[in-house]
């Protein structure tokens, strides 16, 4: 049954407040932090960075946190432009990636939290591990049954117009933490991320899979639990629309029966 | 604890190979009830506080008959179908099967309660 209240120790508490430097140009950061190690419950630590000491994106003000002032703060973080997708986390109250998202996009407090409704491993880094073994369910490679040409898969310039704006997703879960029906649902619902991934191979002129593909779609969870809220479409970093992908699958569904 | 791999639960037990028809059936019966609902609602507006004798002689007319009998079938059905959804986003387990059991019988009997008395008025 759906749950609409945190457990006991899923109950987040006031947590530290650090010291505040001597600046005019001060801005306040809190930031969820759970350790597994000491039993204890999640709490908000509040920090303060002198912004002219601080580049301009949120993981920026985040390294800076780590760097300077508590070496304990956890997240994951790696090419720092938007391509790796490793530091998706809940900014705001929207799911983004900290690289791209600039602080001046926030007025008023930093409030960063982990990717909503996903289990936490430590402070901001969620457990992805479902998340990425329904990736590869949907069997994210390219399926042929003729033999190898010589050369290469041939694929028209309007063929390859079809994977605009499906190859782009860095996989960053943005979207499908941000859907209601994966939050109630993700052990058998697919999701936003994996269902465009899907289309991104459906639609793809050289895969020889495409029946396959449906039919392992093909179920009322899977893919039929979207009721195109459209949170993916709004949160996407990458300005993505997994909405019109899963639509696009429902489409090729019905064009098998109608 | 079960050692299962992320695969395995990922997998589950596969595709049910279900859904199309009902997001088919849900498309129509909603394309059929936007026509529907708003000339029934008409026809209702207009019987709606006039006298018993005018009421009846209205609903026993073959078209606003038929109309409302469409509007209790196909509305009904379109229910049961939606309601079950929600049933499926929200409930687990037994209680997702008792209450899609419920809310589809639910759904039967205001149709058929609506026809019997559908039929009195009309025949």
């Amino acid at each position: 049954m759906v749950q609409f209240t945190l457990p006991k120790n899923s109950k987040i508490r006031t947590g530290k407040t650090w010291p505040k430097p001597e600046s005019k140009n001060v801005r306040k950061f809190q930031i969820y932090r759970w350790n597994p190690d000491d039993g204890e419950n999640p709490r908000v630590d509040t920090y303060f960075i002198d912004m002219d000491q601080c580049g301009p994106m949120v993981l920026d003000a985040l390294i800076k946190i780590k760097n300077e002032i508590d070496p304990t703060l956890t997240f994951r973080r790696s090419c720092r432009e938007g391509i790796c997708g490793s530091c998706a986390m809940n900014i705001d109250g929207i799911n983004t990636l900290a690289c791209i998202y600039g602080l001046d996009e926030i007025k008023g407090d930093v409030k960063i939290y982990p990717l909503p409704h996903m289990a936490v491993i430590k402070d901001l880094i969620p457990d992805l591990t479902h998340f990425y073994a329904q990736h590869a369910s949907i069997m994210p490679w390219l399926e042929t049954k003729t033999n190898r040409p010589a050369k290469e898969w041939r694929q028209s310039i309007e063929d390859r117009k079809k994977l605009d704006g499906l190859y782009e997703c860095v996989m960053c879960a943005s979207c499908s933490t941000a859907c209601p029906s994966y939050w109630w649902n993700s052990d058998r619902y697919l999701g936003p991320a994996a269902l465009l991934h899907a289309y991104r191979w459906i639609v793809d002129s050289r895969d020889e899979a495409t029946g396959e593909r449906l039919d392992m779609l093909e179920d009322p969870f899977k893919l039929y639990r979207c009721h195109t809220i459209m949170n993916c479409a709004k949160t996407c970093p990458k300005g993505l629309n997994p909405a019109k992908a899963i639509a696009e699958i429902k489409k090729q569904m019905l064009d098998r029966v109608v | 604890m079960r050692y299962l791999t992320p695969r395995k639960r990922a997998e589950g037990k596969g595709a049910g190979h279900a859904g199309t028809e009902h997001q088919w059936s849900m498309m129509v019966s909603a394309a059929g009830l936007a026509f529907l609902v708003p000339v029934w609602l008409y026809i209702f507006g207009r019987a709606l506080g006039r006298s018993r004798e005018a009421v009846l002689e209205t609903f026993s007319h073959p078209f606003p008959a038929i109309l409302t009998a469409l509007v209790l079938v196909v509305g009904m059905r379109h229910f049961a179908m939606g309601a079950t959804t929600m049933i499926e986003d929200y409930a687990r387990g037994t209680a997702r099967k008792m209450l899609v059991i419920f809310v589809i019988s639910l759904s039967w009997v205001i149709a058929a309660t609506g026809l019997f008395a559908l039929a009195r008025i009309a025949l």
